[in-house]
């Protein structure tokens, strides 16, 4: 049974927003994502958005890449990544935890077994960027049957009578992405995303969340105002590429995303609470 | 009384959905799927629009220089001693290979939806010399991204797009070939969706492209037939072509699939071997699954991560294939074979001395493969190749594996 939906009606009834970490499992290396996940909700994040490792991140800006290509080096896959989850899991049961990723890890696994795994593992949500709702039907059934949540992104370039489409499967949280552009795109227009959640809302009362861009605290709490959710990836995965371990430990990027998601969290609690 | 029409089962693909049987689709983010949506719906109004397929035709007259000849390689034959082998010569187009019956097209479509710029992928960079070159022709802004690795072992044609004006951006991630050439095209489109006309290189990536662009290359097959016709009095026994991402093949199957007597050979690049993992070759040792927008047969290991390939030609190294050939693999219609890098090399130096026609090395794999078939032939049976492109672009590449050092690098 998925998270999501009892903490989003946890935190509208507190008139608080989510704050979303996303890393790459097993960046630099996997003895760095367990620990990195306690600190990020020790620092504040209700959610945890997990990247899945592939070999053609297309959706990814040069910072995400490089991340999933360490990644990859040390070895991690879809199997590995749901480890990482269950370790993660046996000290923090109530944290949801997002799995974001690409459709050929899954293809391969098979759908009936990913959701499976993905339920025994403790994962509460799904994404997969290359699954638009014409594709990821047979994905979603599977989803369901998990009691896993399907959640679609929707980009400043969706039509009305997509939202519509895309609404009517979804589930958990709306991810908007809130710009035309690959993640760690520095070109985020603020006014037009709070334009467009507008327009999402008249069609669904799934929460929404904003990402794509979103890099300190100033921009999540100007978001914060519209969004129910932010999301901060290409900034996080900058400190681990910064501290890649070779002094024997990651303190510095324990550290370092320690500091920027709290300093997250309290821009965005300042921007929700007048 | 009810008239039993046979339907013609090719030309039911791709459906509505874009799928060849289970391959196709459009797997893309959702941030492309409005310009996916406007292109096949601008695609659909057009290519049955008397106007729209003049223009088309005019081009390839005019500019490309089509029809294309059918060329009967007698002395190679002789020296075979068994079918006799046609080419078909595409390596006479402007620009010196098939590429460019694509990307008239692709240029056409860009300026009906006023696009002012456009990009490419390139591996061998005749598709990307092929959209410079129309883009040159309509003055659009041109960029065109191609992998570090292929920078390297196609300099002269990276040096004909800088004079095109064409802007070619190194992709440095990944394996560095066309592969990531393609990603970083993709990113490009996503972030520049509106003034930006993406023109793909071969039968892949999404609906409806597989299908267009198997439509533009159709050129190849209907003029194949009907000089296949004038010149022997009958089909072809056999059809050989390479394929990387299939569109050369592609483009002269199609006009035969529903001729069930004429066999069809698809050529995939062996590279060192398909037993030593070194290769090119998804239909002949990949594995279904998702890449570049479409469902078809991937290098893939057991956890979905795409392999890196290895060709000696740079536009047969991609790890995937167009959909529809995937389609064909399974249901049997076209026999997907592959040549070595070094069967391909010994081809290229064959046709090169007996024939007086330099092949592009990707080409060279078809002529390899299609050495064999004909040796198994009777000189009353006739086999016609995809003389896919000129080797112009490979000089520096054959002499470095002949150890030979013109003195330029
Ligand atoms: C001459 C030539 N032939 C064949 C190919 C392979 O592409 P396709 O399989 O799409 O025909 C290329 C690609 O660069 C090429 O330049």
């Amino acid at each position: 049974m998925s998270r999501l939906g009892p903490l989003f009606d946890q935190l509208r009834a507190e008139n608080r927003r989510a704050v979303i970490p996303y890393l790459v499992a097993g960046d630099p290396d996997e003895a760095l994502t367990v620990p990195l996940m306690h600190s990020l909700v020790e620092a504040g994040a209700d959610i945890i958005e997990v990247g899945v490792p592939f070999s053609d991140p297309m959706s990814e800006g040069p910072t995400i890449q490089k991340g999933h290509e360490r990644a990859l080096e040390g070895g991690t896959s879809l199997l590995s990544t749901l480890s990482l989850v269950k370790q993660f899991r046996e000290t923090n049961a109530y944290t949801p935890l997002v799995l974001m990723g690409y459709a050929n890890p899954l293809e391969r696994k098979g759908y009936a077994a990913v959701a499976d795994a993905c339920a025994e593992a403790g994962i509460d949500g799904l994404i997969t960027v290359d699954l638009p709702p014409e594709e990821v039907t047979a994905m979603n059934a599977e989803l369901r049957r998990q009691k896993i949540d399907n959640i679609f992104l929707i980009s400043p370039t969706t039509s009305d009578a997509r939202i519509t489409t895309i609404t009517a499967q979804a589930s958990g949280f709306i991810y908007y992405v809130a710009l035309k552009g690959v993640t760690g795109a520095g070109h985020l227009d603020t006014d037009a995303v709070e334009a467009h959640l507008e327009t999402i809302r008249q069609h669904t009362s799934l929460p929404v969340a904003v990402g794509f861009g979103i890099k300190d605290a100033d921009t999540a709490a100007t978001l914060a105002r519209c969004a129910d959710a932010v999301v901060v990836g290409s900034a996080l995965v900058e400190l681990v590429a910064n501290d890649l371990g070779t002094d024997g430990s990651y303190d510095s990027a324990i550290s370092g995303a320690h500091s920027l998601i709290s300093s997250i969290r309290n821009g965005v609690n300042l921007a929700t609470s007048n | 009384m009810t008239i039993d029409i046979k339907p013609d089962l090719y030309a039911q693909v791709p459906d509505e959905h874009g799928r060849f049987g289970i391959y196709g689709g459009k797997f893309v983010a959702e941030t492309l799927m409005s310009a996916l949506a406007e292109l096949e719906s601008l695609y659909n109004d057009l290519k049955d629009d008397p106007a729209f397929l003049r223009e088309f035709d005019l081009d390839l007259t005019h500019y490309v220089g089509r029809p294309s000849p059918l060329y009967e390689a007698a002395r190679w034959s002789d020296k075979i001693g068994g079918g006799r082998i046609y080419l078909k010569r595409e390596d006479l187009n402007h620009t010196g290979a098939h590429k460019v019956n694509n990307t008239i097209g692709q240029a056409l479509l860009a300026k009906y939806m006023g696009k002012k710029r456009v990009i490419a992928e390139t591996g061998a960079g005749q598709h990307g010399v092929a959209s410079a070159t129309v883009a040159a022709r309509l003055g659009l802004e041109c960029h065109v991204f191609m992998g570090e690795e292929d920078i390297k072992r196609q300099a002269l044609n990276v040096y004909r797009m800088k004079l095109l004006g064409a802007e070619v951006i190194p992709v440095t991630s990944g394996s560095k070939t066309l592969k990531d050439a393609m990603n970083e095209a993709l990113r490009d489109w996503v972030t520049n969706v509106d003034n930006t006309f993406y023109i793909i290189g071969t039968v892949a990536g999404p609906h409806p492209y597989p299908m267009l662009v198997r439509d533009f290359q159709s050129v190849i097959g209907r003029e194949a037939r009907v000089q296949s016709l004038n010149m022997t009095g009958k089909l072809p026994d056999a059809l050989v072509a390479c394929v990387g991402g299939g569109s050369n093949a592609i483009g002269l199957f199609h006009p035969f699939l529903s001729d069930n007597k004429v066999a069809m050979y698809g050529v995939e690049a062996g590279g060192k071997g398909v037993e030593t993992g070194e290769h090119a070759a998804p239909l002949s040792a990949g594995i279904p699954g998702v890449l570049h927008g479409n469902r078809t047969y991937l290098m893939q290991d057991e956890n979905g991560q795409i392999m890196h390939t290895h060709s000696v030609s740079a536009g047969l190294d991609y790890p995937g294939v167009g959909p529809e050939h995937a389609w064909l693999k399974d249901i049997g219609r076209v026999n997907y074979v592959d040549a070595t890098d070094a069967e391909a090399l010994a081809a290229f130096h064959r046709v090169t001395r007996v024939e007086g026609i330099i092949p592009a090395l990707e080409t060279a794999h078809a002529l390899a493969y299609a050495e064999k078939l004909a040796a198994e032939m009777v000189p009353d049976q006739h086999i016609i190749v995809n003389l896919s492109g000129r080797g112009d672009k490979d000089i520096l590449t054959v002499a470095e594996i002949d150890g030979i050092d013109l003195g330029i690098s």
